[in-house]
């Protein structure tokens, strides 16, 4: 299959179409219900154009932007990883934006131009991100997502949100800056290129001393897959409005890190590479302790957003680890938790959201017997959380499946044990939240419903893809399969 | 055409008495509009030119060494445009500016000054004179000396008389320096002591001569620890004088270094057998680090950002002292990235400093949505200082830690990305004052005015087209250092 001439226009279109929907935005901002319709139609579009891009994943489409200096260009090219990433961030914006439609309003947020302005710039970084060709065109989409969503962290104003806001710069940038950049530019030092290759543009190019440090600086400076010890702000950031920590913390920012480091494993590294080098053994462990530091913290967490938190630090490393593991099936696994954790995570933020709307409650012991009076709420909650477990019929399934499968593919039977425990932890962590809900009785006195339709919808449906989603794993993970040349 | 090397600095040269004469503020503003204009004009065909070699042209018909030459190369044609550009763009913006901080009397005055700093800074990039080098960076000095001074607060005289004192002892280090090198070669065309030098290395009036013009740049540039005066020479000035001087005024001593090090002495006396790459790698990291963690604790945005220009020399300097083809594109990168970047940061001062009559970090509480154009400008440039995508900044930034990771300076890129880090501090905490408090009731003393806020503008979009699209800086950058690339070692 060919790809012809004004398919790789779809590209560039599915990040401009975000943009052009945050330009709406600002124009519109005198009315209200018409600049919620320009998001929306941003985000339709966006998603819209994402989509028809699966048709042709199996073709090598590039488009090239400009040329920045001699050998380095801006440009986009579409893979399988990256449209998955892609099809995450744009399919749930505009249901995100649905909510926050909700949320905003009941909620009474001040400025909310400058609100869906910035969401819409965070989801444009977070597909230019997607579509990266090299190192340079996506150290450029990460940074800008750093900028576009500070000013949605801080948007309380409040003295908190300052600190959380420089907690969340000051980290990203700085280990960007440090890490990252100088990691990319050695890159281009070692090989003269910083494009991603199929079999890892390093192979070749580096022995295993210098591919281990490299590595570090790479998986590390990509602070936004919070790897401890640098997953400070990803906590500070919950100072955030709920639905920017549904959208950006649990699907955007975080996942543009898990993504960047797939991504540099696969296609700058190469699996290949890491495996016969051993160069990835020392991120592997420090993501393997993330996984069950950050679950054990969740466990003692009672705000509700901050246990997720440190949920999200926790699953972040699981993927972080499937691509450590360099094994195929384990980052194939990787791929999947990516997307499956995506869409549960954000279901349990939007529940998080609908409660705090509902009964201004954001404390688990709080939510004792809400379960009665906000079903569909807390009936997404138990299901999106079950994903995040990894139990059947849900979506988490798989992904966890696969992570197994390639620990034991990789022979690193600690890890596997560490899969094992961390899955029990969410298990301690997240089942609780409804089994309270559900079993323990009401307060006296409290009579609630559920928060507006605006926010009940979007979590119904999310929680309803994680269960579809685990009928069509091969759907998904696929063609990134049949490029990783998996059986 | 075939005078051109001698009109870019005879046009703006000649400007200065006639500002004087005319003694009539808009008319002496007019004058130096054209003047800056028709020395960009020169510039810009000089640069074109450099396709076809170097140009030299003796002054007057007198062949050097009897006469005084001018050599235009293209080590020097870029910087030719960017201070003719800078000086332009200062210009439109001065009119506003000036007639609310300077005397309707003394107006005609500062203009003439302006040129005569102008010419005095294109003069030391085309002359190919050491001597000459000499009396036009004296030229430059004391018009600057007479323009802070002319600055609103009375704290500009002290600071004018800190770098009158500094600057002179800066000057008079050159001049030992070059009389040395006079002393021991019986010349002072550059070009000829390049040719005669090489025999005498070793000569120890010849490593003086290197170690006094080394030192007297190095406070004529104010690379840490000589950098005393700058702070407060760039805050207590008018804020056009501001401007000008931080976009350009240290970049032509840069440019003096480089020219003196390289094809005065040669790269191998200064970068080989004498330790000036080395010490020059030192104080740049100590500039990088200290000067940036000290704008972190100023109190005042003009003083910050004079901090921050400590800083950024530090930056260029790092590349230069490489002393490779790549280290010194990249210093010069940065050379021409940041002049654009912090023009534009002090041309925005000058703007808040005339509606609100104080540039004190405190005054600017919440003023973030009340002048969202004003602060919008701050907050790219400063993107541009920390060097962030999509800013001219990082493009200096990738091309510099490329130039010292190439050497292994280990030390060197800690202290650059350090820096970085640091400027993300002292430029968030002005975008936290300006947009995280509540703003005042107090109305603004001034309107806008459009030229400077235009003019503000201009430079940001600069900085943000070099960063998306650093071709031609780049271009620039590499011939330079692709010319001097034969006396590097």
């Amino acid at each position: 299959m060919t790809a012809t001439a004004w398919q790789p226009l779809l590209l560039p279109l599915a990040v401009a179409s975000p943009l052009l929907g945050g330009v709406g935005v600002l124009l519109l901002r005198h009315r209200p219900n018409l600049r919620e319709s320009a998001s929306f139609a941003g985000g339709l579009a966006a998603a819209v154009t994402v989509l028809s891009l699966w048709a042709v994943v199996g073709t090598d489409l590039r488009f090239e932007m400009w040329t920045w200096l001699p050998g380095l260009t801006f440009a986009f090219h579409l893979e399988p990883l990256g449209l998955l990433f892609a099809t995450v961030a744009a399919v749930l914006w505009p249901i995100t934006t649905l909510f926050s439609i909700g949320y905003v309003r009941a909620n009474g947020l001040p400025r909310q131009t400058s609100f869906y302005f910035y969401f819409a710039v965070a989801v444009a970084a977070a597909l230019w991100i997607a579509f990266s060709a090299n190192l340079l065109t996506l150290f450029v989409g990460y940074e800008v997502l750093t900028l576009a969503t500070v000013p949605l962290v801080t948007h309380e104003r409040s003295a908190a949100a300052r600190r959380g806001g420089r907690v969340y710069l000051g980290l990203l940038l700085a280990t960007s800056i440090c890490l990252l950049l100088p990691a990319i530019v050695w890159t281009w030092l070692l090989t003269g290129s910083t494009e991603f290759v199929p079999g890892g543009l390093l192979a070749g190019h580096a022995g295993t001393g210098v591919l281990a440090v490299l590595l570090g600086l790479f998986v590390i400076g990509t602070g936004k897959a919070a790897l401890m010890p640098f997953h400070r702000w990803l906590p500070e950031a919950m100072v955030a409005p709920t639905p920017v920590s549904a959208l950006l913390h649990a699907v955007a920012v975080v996942k543009a890190g898990v993504f960047t480091v797939l991504k540099i494993s696969i296609y700058t590294f190469g699996l290949d590479t890491l495996d016969s080098s051993g160069a990835s053994t020392v991120m592997m462990w420090t993501a393997g302790i993330t996984v069950l530091v950050a679950a054990g913290i969740a466990t003692a967490k009672d705000n509700l957003k901050a246990r997720l938190a440190y949920s999200t630090v926790s699953q972040l490393a699981y993927i972080v680890l499937g691509a450590m593991l360099a094994s195929r099936v384990a980052a194939l696994g990787g791929a999947l938790h990516l997307v499956t954790h995506a869409v549960g995570k954000i279901t349990l933020f939007f529940c998080a959201g609908a409660i705090y709307t509902s009964v201004r409650k954001s404390r688990v012991s709080e939510l004792d017997g809400l379960g009665r009076a906000m079903p569909w709420t807390f009936g997404a909650f138990l299901v999106a959380a079950l994903s995040i477990i990894g139990l059947p019929p849900l979506g988490g399934t798989w992904s966890k499946w696969l992570l197994l499968q390639g620990t034991a593919d990789a022979g690193e039977a600690v890890m596997m044990a560490v899969l094992l425990v961390g899955s029990l932890l969410s298990l301690a962590y997240l089942l609780p939240i409804p089994l309270r809900a559900f079993s323990r009785p009401a307060p006296p006195g409290a009579v609630h419903g559920e928060a507006p339709p605006a926010c009940v919808v979007p979590l119904v449906v999310t929680a309803a893809a994680c269960v579809a989603l685990f009928f069509v794993p091969d759907l998904i993970v696929g063609p990134l399969g049949r490029a990783l040349e998996l059986p | 055409m075939t005078h051109l090397p001698v009109l870019q600095v005879l046009i703006p040269l000649m400007g200065a008495p006639a500002c004087a004469l005319l003694r009539q503020r808009r008319a002496a503003w007019t004058l130096f509009l054209l003047v800056t204009g028709g020395a960009l004009v020169c510039a810009v065909l000089l640069v074109l030119r450099m396709e076809q070699g170097s140009v030299r042209y003796a002054l007057g018909g007198w062949p050097a060494p009897r006469g005084i030459e001018y050599v235009i190369d293209p080590l020097n044609a870029p910087m030719l445009a960017l201070v003719s550009l800078i000086a332009l763009i200062v210009a439109v913006y001065a009119r506003p500016s000036v007639e609310a901080e300077i005397e309707t009397r003394r107006i005609p005055l500062f203009y003439a000054c302006m040129c005569l700093c102008v010419a005095g800074m294109l003069g030391v990039i085309a002359t190919g004179d050491a001597f000459n080098a000499f009396v036009f960076l004296e030229i430059t000095s004391l018009s600057s000396y007479a323009l802070i001074a002319m600055g609103k607060r009375r704290r500009a005289l002290l600071a004018a008389f800190r770098y009158l004192i500094v600057g002179t002892i800066g000057a008079t280090f050159l001049l030992i320096g070059i009389a040395l090198a006079y002393a021991v070669t019986g010349t002072l065309n550059m070009a000829d002591l390049a040719q005669r030098l090489p025999d005498v290395y070793g000569n120890r009036a010849l490593t003086a001569a290197v170690a006094f013009v080394v030192v007297g740049l190095a406070v004529k540039m104010a690379l840490f620890p000589l950098h005393s005066w700058l702070p407060g020479a760039y805050a207590e000035a008018p804020s056009a004088v501001s401007t000008l001087l931080a976009g350009v005024g240290t970049k032509v001593a840069v440019y003096a270094f480089l020219r003196f090090a390289l094809t005065v002495f040669g790269g191998s006396l200064v970068f080989g057998l004498l330790p000036v790459g080395s010490i020059g790698l030192v104080a740049a990291c100590a500039a990088m680090v200290l000067a940036s963690a000290i704008a972190c604790f100023q109190r005042d945005l003009k003083y910050l950002l004079g901090w921050s220009s400590v800083a950024q020399i530090g930056y260029i300097v790092a590349g230069l002292s490489l002393a490779t083809v790549d280290g010194i594109s990249a210093g010069y990168l940065h050379m021409i990235n940041h002049a654009v970047t912090k023009a534009a940061l002090f041309a925005a001062a000058g703007v808040l400093l005339m509606r609100l009559g104080s540039v004190d970090l405190q005054a600017l509480a919440g003023l973030g949505r009340r002048m969202p154009w004003t602060f919008a400008a701050i907050l790219l440039a400063g993107l541009g200082l920390i060097g962030l995508p999509p800013t001219a900044g990082f493009v200096s930034k990738w091309a510099l830690v490329l130039a010292l990771v190439e050497q292994g300076q280990w030390f060197v890129v800690g202290a650059v990305l350090g820096s970085s880090l640091l400027a993300v501090v002292y430029v968030g905490r002005i975008v936290e004052i300006a947009w995280f408090r509540e703003p005042p009731e107090t109305p603004l003393l001034r309107p806008p005015a459009v030229p400077m806020v235009a003019m503000t503008w201009l430079l940001v979009l600069m900085s943000l087209y070099f960063g998306l699209s650093p071709v031609l800086p780049a271009a620039l950058a590499d011939g330079a250092a692709v010319a001097v690339a034969g006396r590097l070692r």
